[in-house]
């Protein structure tokens, strides 16, 4: 974080639901630091007569609903754009539209943020719409958040109201990575801790919004990467002199320091940097610039300059966060045009593994994505493209897909983390099929999959089944979770990332040895929906069994085996299936083993005795 | 300003596209000059277009009426003359500070075949991320100025001894008052009213439509820096000596709908 200076500029949205009072804010903000011209207020005046809900007074609103048909109706349909400044700072405004149906237009306005101004009325508290917002701030990665609580004089002032939505909404986002969060008891319409402080709440003694918005930290993260250029023009003007120009997206580069092409992996040396008033020393982010290089090298529209030490990652697959922006539903296998920095190139969108519901952050298994909808979905390129992770560097890390037929912009998307496929892997086809091989096991292949909490007895019953069925004369492999990671898995966190990425390799693996025409037993926590649904599509019709050992969280921490309830209780453990992270039910298993129901026997050999009927009956 | 970026952009490079004037007719003959001497000295190809059905129906701002004319003159012309050069692309200075639909405005605006604008089927530009694709026929106005501000742009003029038409600066200048505005009597084609005596006074434009319906301010600001502390307090908007813009509450709106700047 860049600490607030005189002279810098702040990008801030302004988000909330349909009637909040955003405009009407943003309205007053402008008035009360003298950013509404005379005219201005004279047109407001005429509109405030003709359109205006406030009676005599001046209907903020109407200055900035743009639109005649938002005049008409009320609503603001756009992103709007503002410019005020105080001695402080300048300001760019963004002004972003209420209802979900313009989630897209929200997240746009998001994506070019510094600051995010979220509203919520007083007397309704905090809606789905508030948390859709703040999902999406924290998505598109604004770190900064004010939580403009408004019409308070509609709430009598009352601290406790205030209080309980401040409150409520830290609840919910904690854990989405906000780095600052500021709550702010106003009245946008009598101007209470706007630009002056209220009078009217003693009781609130943080700063008004415009204190807020001229001491914010500005997200400096780019500036300290390391250095990306994309390339946007190779200029010849001449046989003397070929220079690469375009904008410094993140870090810096100085005269005579090495950079490297991401695409081509060709180095050479700065030998010159042309910048708006002629040569410079050094290229900061930010900044539009002219390279010439010590050596030719291999360079054109589209490639990303980096430097030999810390190269963008260049590959065709990535796994991203897509917000879908258009009428037209996005269905796994169709073909875009995506741009990335200054890259174009087709792409398909592949598997979607999952679409989060913004209102919970739960993640539901998903065949499609519709318009406003936002999910997680395997990018594939017709060409590999050089990328960071919209975590590392916002401008190499972001992209959009367009139609190729009505070229309209269909979504926007985030790089989460490459798909490190080597690009020349094809799929070899065996001369002996699964099938041949299980009929010389005598067998059925099967992927049995025990998903459950931790402590529920997964592995117990997963390995008194393998037992069984070994005396049977069946040819079994046995995969555990905690195995898994002392080896294949070793780099991974659980993180919900991480997880998503452990279960996938378990299932992978169980695919692979079902293919020898094993009959895999798998026991893997599994807490998410959408990743069991992921390992069920790797396998043939009836292969995949899940399992659900459904033992109440309770009777888990009372047995607690690896001593881990009491560690995550205590908070020492983050991210803890059940206690600090969710687990989901599934919503059809094969076999369901609920523990302590009247009906059935909780003992394991009679748990283990339902799986065998299961598969032999 | 813009040519003066985009001359950057290239450079050491050459401009790699024309510069198109649509001209009323009724444009400042200051502007005038001052557009031909800079195309002369910067070795820049321009190319000036006037719609001439509309001066053979005789069409002007005073007996038409500033919608028709500015219908006509600029409109239509803009549309013919992007028609004639079959341009895809037209940049312009418009910024979003200007004018309530203007702020609404994407940085690459879309037009149909019919140069139409749909504020409701805009593109969205998340990261500055361009999608500049065309389907056969479409035209896309690009806009790089749309989120400086009028104070933003001076104070780049001075910073970078910008030359400007010098009707930006104050000077005494023969003006009639009109609507609550100064109009300069740019030439003998403006007639005056019943009563009406041009009278001198030192004046400045902070924008330069077609002279007739173009209010001046009364100012002393005859340098850069007088014209930027006169900004710094001034209490009116830019565009507040545009008569075209209060036609009606939506004017600016409808005008691009019909495939205005």
């Amino acid at each position: 974080m860049r600490a607030a200076a005189i002279g810098t500029q702040l990008r801030f949205i302004t988000c909330g639901s349909v009637d909040d009072g955003k405009s009407t804010l943003m309205g007053r903000l402008l008035w009360e630091c003298s950013a509404i011209f005379d005219d201005q207020l004279e047109a407001l005046r005429r509109d405030s007569r003709r359109h205006g809900t406030t009676g005599e007074e001046l209907d903020f609103a109407l200055l900035l609903d743009g639109l005649e048909a938002e005049r008409e109706q009320g609503i603001t349909i756009d992103v709007a754009y503002r410019y005020f400044a105080t001695p402080q700072r300048s300001f760019v405004a963004i002004d972003c539209p209420g209802h979900e149906q313009y989630t897209r237009n929200m997240a746009t306005g998001a994506s070019e943020a510094d600051l995010a101004v979220i509203l919520v009325d007083a007397r309704k508290g905090l809606l789905t719409q508030t948390m859709r917002h703040a999902v999406i701030c924290a998505l598109l990665g604004v770190g900064n958040v004010v939580l403009a609580v408004n019409k308070m004089d509609l709430a009598a002032y009352d601290v406790s109201v205030f209080e309980r939505i401040r409150d409520g909404f830290g609840r919910f986002v904690d854990g989405l990575g906000f780095s600052n969060i500021q709550a702010i008891p106003v009245s946008a319409l009598v101007g209470d801790n706007i630009g002056k402080r209220s009078t009217r709440m003693d009781w609130y003694e943080g700063p008004t919004l415009l204190d807020a918005l001229e001491t914010a930290g500005i997200d400096d993260a780019e500036e300290t990467g390391p250095f990306r250029l994309p390339v946007q023009l190779v200029l010849r003007p001449n046989l003397d002199f070929r220079g690469i120009a375009g904008n410094v997206v993140s870090g810096r580069i100085r005269i005579g320091e090495e950079i490297v092409g991401a695409r081509t992996g060709g180095r050479s040396l700065v030998a010159k940097i042309l910048g708006t008033a002629g040569e410079q020393s050094v290229a900061k982010t930010g900044e539009a610039v002219v390279l010439t290089l010590a050596g030719e090298i291999d360079v054109s529209r589209g490639e990303l300059m980096a430097i030999p030490q810390a190269r963008p990652t260049y590959a065709d697959q990535f796994t991203a966060h897509l917000v879908w922006m258009s009428e037209e539903t996005c269905h796994p296998g169709r073909q875009y045009l995506m741009r990335l920095a200054t890259q174009w190139v087709p792409a398909t969108v592949g598997q979607i593994k999952y679409r989060l519901n913004i209102e919970n952050l739960e993640h539901v298994a998903a065949r499609e994505l519709k318009l406003n909808e936002i999910g997680a979905v395997d990018v594939a390129a017709a060409a590999p493209v050089a990328f960071d992770t919209y975590a590392e560097c916002r401008s190499t890390g972001s992209f959009i897909l367009v139609d190729r037929l009505s070229n309209a912009t269909v979504a926007m998307g985030m790089v989460l983390h490459s798909l490190r496929r080597a690009t020349n892997v094809h799929w070899e086809t065996a001369l002996v099929d699964k099938k041949s091989r299980a009929t010389l096991l005598k067998q059925t292949p099967k992927c049995i999959w025990f998903t459950g909490l931790s402590g529920s007895g997964k592995s117990t019953i997963a390995k008194e089944l393998e037992l069984q069925l070994h005396r049977r004369g069946c040819h079994t492999m046995i995969l555990d979770g905690d195995n898994l990671r002392h080896g294949l898995n070793r780099n991974l966190g659980f993180t919900e990332t991480d997880r998503v990425e452990n279960i996938r390799r378990a299932g992978e693996v169980a695919r692979l040895m079902t293919e020898a025409g094993l009959i895999v037993i798998c026991s893997f926590i599994s807490p998410y929906r959408a990743d069991r649904e992921l390992v069920r599509s790797m396998f043939m019709e009836g292969e995949f069994l899940e399992v659900f050992v459904d033992t109440p969280l309770e009777e888990c921490i009372r047995r607690d085996p690896k001593g881990l309830y009491a560690k995550a209780l205590k908070g020492e453990i983050p991210n803890f299936t059940g206690i600090s992270a969710p687990y989901e039910k599934p919503d059809k298993p094969e076999l369901w083993l609920q523990f302590g129901s009247l009906e059935s026997d909780s003992s394991v050999p009679a748990q283990v005795q339902r799986v065998l009927d299961m598969l032999f009956r | 300003m813009l040519l003066h970026l985009a001359l950057k952009a290239f450079a050491p490079g050459r401009l790699p596209f024309p510069l198109l004037h649509v001209d009323t007719t009724w444009k400042f003959r200051e502007m005038i000059a001052f557009r031909d001497r800079l195309a002369a000295d910067k070795n820049i190809e321009l190319i000036v277009h006037i719609n001439a059905e509309g001066v053979a129906r005789g069409i002007n701002p005073m007996t038409s009426g500033s919608a028709l004319h500015t219908q006509v003159m600029k409109t239509e012309a803009l549309k013919q003359a992007l028609d004639r050069y079959a341009f895809d692309a037209a940049i312009g200075g418009a910024r979003r500070d200007e004018e309530k639909s203007r702020s609404k405005e994407r940085i690459l605006s879309f037009r149909s075949q019919n140069h139409v604008w749909d504020p409701r089927r805009q593109r969205p530009e998340p990261w500055r991320l361009f999608n500049s694709r065309l389907g056969a026929g479409e035209s896309v106005r690009a806009f790089p100025l749309s989120n400086w501000t009028e104070l933003d742009v001076w104070e780049y003029v001075r910073t970078e001894g910008i030359d400007v038409v010098p009707l930006y600066f104050a000077k005494k200048r023969p003006v009639v008052r009109r609507n609550g505005v100064w109009i300069m009597r740019d030439d003998d084609r403006l007639p005056l009213r019943p009563g009406e005596e041009p009278q001198l006074r030192s004046v400045r434009f902070r924008t330069l439509g077609c002279y007739p319906l173009t209010g001046a301010i009364e100012s002393e600001a005859t340098s850069i820096d007088d014209v930027v502390a006169e900004m710094k307090s001034s209490s009116k908007s830019e565009r507040q000596g545009r008569l075209i813009d209060s036609d009606t509450g939506a004017s600016m709106e409808l005008k691009k709908r019909e495939g205005y700047f």
